[in-house]
C-alpha cells in the first residue's frame, strides 16, 4: 500500500494556496474599466510613437470575432471616434478575459491528462496487453482527476458566460450571436444549455466507464476465477468506441468553438493525440516517482523503455496532426479558415513556433535511442519539455481567441498552473493510497513481472 | 587466424542450445559460429557478440536524406527558377517549407532504410549468386549448429558438448 507522504501532501496545498492567491489576484487586477484602458493604451502609444495606436486599430478592424458587423454611414469624424472607443472596448474585453482563459488553459491541460490516461488504460484491456498491469493502478490513480477535473472545466467553462462576461466563448453572448449570422446558423448546437447537457453526458460516460473499471479491477484482487477481468475487457472496448466519438465533440465544444467561425476536422484527433502524450508521459514520471521510493520493486526499466518509446510515438503523432491541420490550410490558404493560424504566426509566434520544437524536435532526439529510453532521470527530463510543450499547445488554442494580442504568461497563468497541479498531485496520490499498486490477479500480472525487452 | 580444425555439435532444442552455449561460454572456448533456422532470442547476448550498430548509421542515413531534400528543393524552387506558382511564396526556403515537409520526410525515410539495407548486406556479406555457407543443410530446418575450434582438446571438447546435450558431435577438417 501507497502512504501519501506528508512533504508531498505539503506541497500539494501549497501549491493550491499560492496558486488560488494568484488566480484571484488576476480576476482583481484584470477588471480595469474604460478609462483606465485608455490611458494604458495611450502611455503605451507615446513609448511606441503612436504605432501601437494604429497597429491596434488594424487589429479591432480585422478581429471579426469581437466586432459585431455593423456598419455605420456616419460622418468622418464620428466615425474616427467610434474606432476608437471600440479600439479601447476591444483592448478592455481583452484584459478581462485574461484571468478566464488562463484558468481555462490550466483546467483543460489538467483534466486532459487524466482523459488520456483513462483512454489508455482502456487500450491495455482491450488489447490485452501482457507488459502493462503493473502500471494499471497507477494508471486508476491518475483517472481519478478526470471526474473532478472535467466538471471543473465544464464549470469555467458555462460560469465564464453566465457571470464572466462571456469570458471565454463568444457565442455564449446574445448580443453578439443577434449580429453574426454564422454564429446564429450554428446556434443549435452552440447554446449554453445543450453545451452543458452534452458535457455532463460526456463525463458521465467517462465516469461510468472509470467508476466500474476500477470496481472490477478491485474485485479480481480478491476473485478466484477471471470474471471481473472479462467483465473490465468488455466495458473496456464499449468505452473505447463511446470516448472516441465524445472526446471528439468534446474537443469542438470546449476547445474548437472559442473559435465559432473557425472549424477543422481532424481537431479532434489532434486533441486526443496531444491529450494521450501528456497522459503517458505523466504515468511515466509518476511510476519512476513511485519507483524511486520503493513502492513498485516488480517495475523494471524495460516498463520505463515501453512508456518512452509511447511517449516517443505519440509524440511523432501529435506532429503529424499538428502539421497536417496546419498544411492543409496555409496551403490552400482560403480567408475564412487562415485567419486562425495568421493571428496565431503574428501574435503567437514564439510560442506556436517554440512548441512545435518542445512537442517534436526535442522528444525525437531525446528519445530516439533505446538506451535513453530506460535512464529515468532521462525520462523525467524529456516529460517535463513535452508537458510544457503541451500547457503552450492548449494555450495557443485558446488564447488568440479570447485575450488575442494581449496574451502574456504572467500571474494568472503561472498561478492558475500552480493552482491545478496541486490539485492534480493531491487527487492522484490520494487515490493511490486507496489499493494496492500491485493488481494481484490479473490474468497478465505474471507476464509484467517478467517483462523483459 | 582461423582454426584448421573445428568441432560440429548439433543440437535439435533451441533451449538446450541456449544453455550449451552459456556451458562452453564458461568453460572459456572460443564459438567460432552458430546456425540456427530461426532467430534464438538472447541467443547473441549469451555469446557476448557486440550489440549492431545498424541503427546508427541509419540515423546518419536518414540526416543525409534530409540534407539531399531540403539542398535539392532549395536550388530548384528558390535559387535556381523561382517561378510564382499558384501564389506560393518562392522567396525563400523557409517562407515555403510547409510544401517541401512531406518530401523531407519521404527522403529521410528513403535514405534511412534503403541505405540501412545495403549496409546490412554488406556487412553481412550478402549479395545474389553468392555461394551458401551452410555447413548442414539440416540447419536450415530444425537442427542448430554450433561450431568451436579445435586446439589439441578434442577429447575434452566433445565430451563437455555430449553433456550439454548435443545429439550429434563431428569434427571437421577446414584446411582443404
Amino acid at each position: 500500500m501507497y502512504t501519501f507522504s506528508n512533504r508531498l501532501r505539503v506541497v500539494a496545498i501549497a501549491l493550491m494556496i499560492l496558486g488560488a492567491i494568484g488566480v484571484a489576484y488576476g480576476f482583481m487586477t484584470s477588471h480595469k474599466d474604460f478609462d483606465q484602458v485608455e490611458t494604458l493604451l495611450a502611455s503605451e502609444s507615446h513609448h511606441g510613437e503612436g504605432h501601437g495606436e494604429t497597429a491596434g486599430h488594424d487589429e479591432a478592424k480585422d478581429h471579426d470575432s469581437h466586432v459585431t458587423e455593423a456598419s455605420h454611414a456616419e460622418p468622418a469624424e464620428h466615425a474616427q471616434v467610434d474606432e476608437h472607443t471600440k479600439h479601447v472596448n476591444h483592448i478592455m474585453h481583452a484584459m478581462h478575459k485574461r484571468p478566464w482563459a488562463a484558468l481555462y488553459v490550466a483546467a483543460f491541460f489538467f483534466f486532459m491528462i487524466a482523459l488520456g490516461v483513462l483512454a489508455f488504460y482502456a487500450v491495455q484491456y482491450a488489447a490485452q496487453a501482457g507488459w502493462s498491469p503493473l502500471l494499471l493502478r497507477v494508471m486508476e490513480g491518475i483517472t481519478a482527476y478526470m471526474l473532478p477535473g472535467a466538471l471543473i472545466v465544464l464549470g469555467i467553462a458555462i460560469a465564464s458566460g453566465v457571470i464572466g462576461h462571456y469570458g471565454l466563448f463568444i457565442w455564449m453572448d446574445p448580443d453578439v450571436v443577434a449580429h453574426d449570422k454564422l454564429i446564429q446558423a450554428k446556434s443549435g448546437w452552440l447554446n449554453i444549455s445543450w453545451f452543458g447537457v452534452r458535457g455532463l453526458i460526456f463525463i458521465g460516460g467517462w465516469y461510468l466507464y472509470r467508476r466500474f473499471s476500477r470496481k472490477y479491477s478491485l474485485a479480481q484482487d480478491k476473485a478466484d476465477d477471471n470474471k471481473n477481468f472479462i467483465k473490465t475487457f468488455r466495458i473496456s472496448a464499449a468505452f473505447l468506441v463511446f470516448f472516441l466519438y465524445t472526446e471528439s465533440i468534446m474537443s469542438w465544444d470546449w476547445i474548437m468553438s472559442v473559435d465559432p467561425h473557425w472549424f477543422s476536422t481532424l481537431f479532434g484527433w489532434y486533441v486526443l493525440a496531444g491529450m494521450m502524450v501528456c497522459g503517458i508521459t505523466v504515468i511515466a514520471m509518476i511510476t519512476i516517482y513511485l519507483k524511486s521510493k520503493g513502492y513498485l520493486p516488480k517495475v523494471n526499466d524495460s516498463h520505463i523503455h515501453d512508456l518512452a518509446k509511447f511517449m516517443f510515438g505519440f509524440s511523432i503523432f501529435w506532429t503529424y496532426l499538428w502539421f497536417s491541420q496546419f498544411m492543409l490550410i496555409w496551403y490552400s490558404n482560403i480567408p475564412e479558415e487562415v485567419t486562425y493560424f495568421v493571428t496565431r504566426f503574428q501574435d503567437y509566434q514564439l510560442p506556436f513556433l517554440g512548441m512545435v520544437a518542445m512537442n517534436f524536435v526535442f522528444p525525437l532526439l531525446l528519445l530516439m535511442n533505446s538506451d535513453y529510453k530506460r535512464i529515468p532521470w532521462f525520462v523525467i527530463m524529456a516529460g517535463i519539455v513535452i508537458l510544457c510543450g503541451h500547457y503552450i499547445d492548449i494555450f495557443n488554442m485558446i488564447m488568440p481567441a479570447t485575450v488575442g494580442d494581449q496574451w502574456a504568461i504572467g500571474i494568472p497563468e503561472i498561478s492558475s498552473i500552480l493552482l491545478f497541479a496541486g490539485l492534480f498531485i493531491f487527487i492522484v496520490f490520494r487515490a493511490l493510497t486507496k489499493a494496492p499498486l500491485e493488481p494481484k490477479r490479473n490474468p497478465f500480472i505474471e507476464e509484467s513481472e517478467h517483462f523483459h525487452y | 587466424m582461423e582454426a584448421s580444425k573445428v568441432i560440429h555439435a548439433i543440437y535439435t532444442d533451441d533451449d538446450v542450445l541456449m544453455a550449451a552455449v552459456k556451458k562452453v561460454k564458461s568453460a572459456h572456448h572460443h564459438i567460432e559460429e552458430i546456425y540456427t533456422p530461426f532467430p534464438v532470442h538472447g541467443l547473441d547476448k549469451a555469446m557476448g557478440l557486440a550489440p549492431t550498430r545498424l541503427a546508427i548509421a541509419s540515423f546518419m542515413y536518414g540526416c543525409v536524406g534530409l540534407t539531399v531534400a531540403v539542398v535539392m528543393m532549395n536550388f530548384i524552387m528558390i535559387q535556381d527558377w523561382p517561378q510564382d506558382i499558384g501564389g506560393k511564396p518562392s522567396f525563400s526556403y523557409i517562407e515555403n517549407m510547409p510544401a517541401f515537409v512531406p518530401i523531407m520526410f519521404e527522403l529521410t525515410v528513403f535514405f534511412a532504410a534503403h541505405l540501412m539495407v545495403i549496409t546490412f548486406y554488406l556487412r553481412s556479406r550478402m549479395w545474389p549468386f553468392k555461394k551458401a555457407e551452410n555447413p548442414d543443410p539440416r540447419t536450415t530446418d530444425d537442427h542448430f549448429l554450433m561450431e568451436i575450434a579445435v586446439q589439441n582438446n578434442e577429447k575434452e571438447l566433445s565430451n563437455l558438448l555430449k553433456e550439454t546435450g548435443a545429439v550429434e558431435i563431428n569434427l571437421i577438417d577446414k584446411a582443404h
